[in-house]
C-alpha cells in the first residue's frame, strides 16, 4: 500500500472512531437527559430554554470540541518535541513548557484579560510568551555543546516546571480572593465550554502550529538520522528546529491558555500511534491530531461521569494515566539508552 | 580541458580552539577527483579525513581557498542541488533509527523533491534500484536494528545511492566491520563504481582497502597533504612509517598487484 493510502486509511479509521466518541459523550452526563431528548436539542426540535437544548448545545458540544481540539493540539505538539529533541520521552508538560505557558496565562488574567476575541488573543499571546520563555530555558540548561542528552534535558524540563509553577503560586497569592476559585480549577487542567469567540482563537491558533509541523513532517523524519546528515540531505536545520520549536510552542500554548496545563497527552497518544503505525512523522502527525483528539475527549467523559455528580478535572486523569506511562516507557523500552 | 568533478583548490580550515581539545585543521590541500574517479584520502586519526568531508559537503565552510563542483563552487549551490550531486556514507550511524531500511534509502530521495510530502513513483524506483545494487532489497522491509553490522552499513550506502549522486563519498565505511563484511564493502565499491561509472571519494585509515580499491591516493599527515598519486608512490615504507609513527613493511608484490602494507612488530 502506498503512503498516501495509507494515511488515508488510518485517518479514516480514527476519524470513524472519534465520532463514535463524540457520540457517547454527547449521550452520557451528570444531567440525566434521555438520548432522544438530545437528538431532538441537536436537531433544534427543543424549547430554547429548556434542560436538554442547554444541557446539549451550549455545555456538552462546546466541551467536546474544546476536548478534541486540545488533544489533537497537545498530541501533535509532543511529537514535534520528541522529533526536535531526538528524545522519545519529551512532551510540552515534561519538558516544562506548559508551566511557562501556565504562567504566561496566569499574567495575561492578573493584568485583566478576558474572553473577546482581542483579549483572548492577547492571553494567547502571554501563553505563547511563557512558552517559548520555559522552551528557551529548557535548551539552554540542557544544551552541552551541540549535545542534548536524554536525561539532562529531562531533568531540565523538571526543573523550570518547578520553577514556573512556584512562580504562579506566587500570582495567586497575590490576586484577590473572589478571583482565586476560577484559577484554581483552571490549573488543574480543565475542559470548561468557552465561548465561540475564544474558540476561534483557539483554532486558529493551533491550525497555524499544526501546519507548522506537519507541513515539515518528511524533514522530521531525516533529522532522526542526526543534524549532520539531514544537513548532507539538502535539509537546513537550523530553519527546520526553529519552525518546529515555534509550532509546538504554539500548539502548547494554546491549549493552555483555554484548557489549563493538561500533561501527558503528548507522551500517551503519540507513542500509542507508533506502535501501531511505525515512526513515520508524515503518518503520526496527523493521526496524532486526530487520535490525541480521540484521547482526551475520553478522559474527560471519563472526568466528567466518574464521580458524577461531581466533576474531575481531565488533567487529573491525564496525570494518572500519564505518569505510570512515563514509568513504562523509561523501565522498559528505553532503558538501554538512558 | 572540461573542470574536473570536484576540485578542493588550495583549502585551509580551522575550528575554533574549544578549551581542552585539540584543534583539528586542514592547510593549504588541493585535491581533484575527476568523473568516473575512485580517489583515496588515508592518513592517521585525527589527520583531517572527516574534516575533509565536511568541508566539501558545506558542513563546514572553508577559511581559505576554493571548494568546486563541475567548475562551480559548493558556495554558490542550493544544499539540496549539492545533495543530488554528492551522496555521503557517514561514519556512524546514529545509535537508534527507529526506520525500516526502504524508509532510511528512501530519505536519499528528499533533495530530488523537497517540497513532496510523499515520494513519487520514480523516487520508490530509485530506491529500489540502490537496495538491488548494494543487496539489502530483501530487507527492505525490516527494522534497521535487526541488521547486522555490514547489512547496516550496505543499507547506509544504499540511501546515499538513491540520492542518484555523480560522487559517492564514504567516512571509514569499514571502521566498525569485522573482516568479512569490510571485503564485501571493497568488492562492493568496486561494482558499483564498474556498474554506475560513479566517482568514489573513499576517506579511510585502512591503508590496504584504499590501495586495494583506488586510483589514486592522497596521505594526510597534520592537516596537510603528505604525498598525492597512485598507491604505488603513495603507500612507501619511509612515507608511511614516518607519518603513522610505526614501522611498516610495504610488500609490492608482482607487477600489476596493488602494493600491501604490514606492521611490523617488534618484541
Amino acid at each position: 500500500m502506498s503512503p498516501a493510502k495509507r494515511l488515508a486509511l488510518v485517518l479514516a479509521v480514527l476519524a470513524a472512531a472519534l465520532l463514535v466518541t463524540g457520540a457517547v459523550a454527547l449521550f452520557v452526563g451528570s444531567a440525566a437527559i434521555s438520548p432522544r431528548a438530545v437528538l431532538n436539542a441537536l436537531a433544534g426540535r427543543a424549547a430554547p430554554e429548556s434542560v436538554e437544548r442547554v444541557v446539549t448545545l451550549s455545555i456538552r458540544l462546546p466541551r467536546i470540541l474544546v476536548a478534541v481540539l486540545a488533544g489533537g493540539a497537545l498530541a501533535v505538539a509532543g511529537v514535534a518535541f520528541q522529533a526536535l529533541t531526538r528524545n522519545p520521552l519529551a512532551e510540552p508538560s515534561v519538558l516544562g513548557v506548559t508551566s511557562g505557558a501556565a504562567f504566561g496565562v496566569v499574567i495575561g488574567q492578573s493584568v485583566g484579560l478576558g474572553w473577546t476575541f482581542l483579549e483572548a488573543a492577547g492571553l494567547t499571546a502571554f501563553a505563547f510568551a511563557g512558552a517559548l520563555l520555559a522552551a528557551g530555558l529548557v535548551y539552554l540548561i540542557a544544551a552541552i555543546g551541540r549535545e542534548l542528552s536524554i536525561q539532562t534535558l529531562l531533568l531540565a524540563g523538571v526543573i523550570v516546571g518547578i520553577f514556573f509553577s512556584a512562580a504562579i503560586t506566587v500570582i495567586i497569592s497575590l490576586l484577590d480572593l473572589n478571583r482565586l476559585g476560577g484559577v484554581i480549577h483552571w490549573l488543574l487542567g480543565n475542559l470548561a465550554p468557552i465561548p465561540p469567540r475564544a474558540l476561534a482563537v483557539f483554532t486558529l491558533c493551533a491550525a497555524v502550529g499544526f501546519w507548522l509541523v506537519a507541513r515539515r513532517a518528511r524533514e522530521l523524519n531525516l533529522m532522526a538520522l542526526g543534524e549532520e546528515t539531514a544537513l548532507l540531505l539538502g535539509v537546513g536545520a537550523e530553519r527546520l528546529k526553529l519552525t518546529i520549536f515555534v509550532g509546538a510552542a504554539l500548539l502548547t500554548a494554546s491549549v493552555v491558555a483555554f484548557a489549563g496545563p493538561i500533561g501527558f497527552v503528548g507522551l500517551i497518544v503519540p507513542h500509542a500511534l507508533r506502535m501501531l503505525l511505525g515512526s513515520d512523522n508524515r503518518l503520526l502527525v496527523p493521526a496524532s491530531l486526530v487520535g490525541g483528539g480521540i484521547f482526551l475527549l475520553l478522559a474527560d467523559t471519563l472526568a466528567r461521569n466518574v464521580v458524577a455528580p461531581a466533576e474531575l478535572s481531565v488533567g487529573v486523569i491525564t496525570s494518572l494515566c500519564g505518569a505510570p506511562f512515563f514509568v513504562y516507557l523509561l523501565r522498559t523500552r528505553y532503558r538501554a539508552n538512558l | 580541458m572540461p573542470p574536473k568533478l570536484l576540485e578542493l583548490d588550495r583549502v585551509s580550515f580551522a575550528y575554533p580552539k574549544p578549551a581542552g581539545r585539540r584543534a583539528f585543521a586542514l592547510s593549504d590541500v588541493s585535491l581533484e577527483v575527476g568523473a568516473g574517479e575512485i580517489v583515496g584520502v588515508i592518513g592517521p586519526n585525527s589527520s583531517g579525513k572527516t574534516t575533509l568531508i565536511r568541508l566539501l559537503t558545506r558542513v563546514l565552510e572553508p577559511a581559505s581557498g576554493e571548494i568546486r563542483l563541475d567548475g562551480a563552487s559548493v558556495r554558490r549551490l542550493e544544499r539540496t542541488e549539492l545533495a543530488r550531486r554528492v551522496g555521503v556514507v557517514p561514519q556512524s550511524a546514529p545509535a537508534e533509527c527507529p526506520f525500516n531500511v526502504g524508509e532510511l534509502v528512501l530519505m536519499g530521495r528528499y533533495p530530488h523533491g523537497p517540497g513532496r510530502y510523499f515520494e513519487s513513483r520514480q523516487d520508490h524506483a530509485a530506491a529500489r534500484a540502490a537496495m538491488e545494487a548494494t543487496g539489502v532489497l530483501e530487507f527492505a522491509d525490516l527494522p534497521l536494528d535487526h541488521l547486522s553490522g555490514g547489512e547496516r552499513q550496505r543499507a547506509f550506502i544504499a540511501r546515499a545511492l538513491a540520492q542518484e549522486p555523480r560522487l559517492l563519498v564514504l567516512d571509514e565505511p569499514t571502521a566498525h566491520l569485522d573482516l568479512r563484511y569490510q571485503v564485501e564493502v571493497a568488492s562492493l565499491l568496486r561494482r558499483l563504481h564498474r556498474e554506475r561509472g560513479i566517482a568514489i571519494l573513499l576517506v579511510s585509515h585502512d591503508l590496504n582497502l584504499a590501495g586495494e580499491v583506488c586510483d589514486r591516493l592522497m596521505l594526510l599527515a597534520g592537516g596537510r597533504a603528505a604525498a598525492t598519486g597512485s598507491p604505488e608512490v603513495v603507500l612507501e615504507e619511509s612515507l608511511l612509517s614516518s607519518v603513522f609513527g610505526c614501522d611498516v613493511v610495504v610488500d609490492k608484490g608482482e607487477p600489476g598487484r596493488r602494493p600491501l602494507v604490514r606492521l611490523t612488530w617488534r618484541a
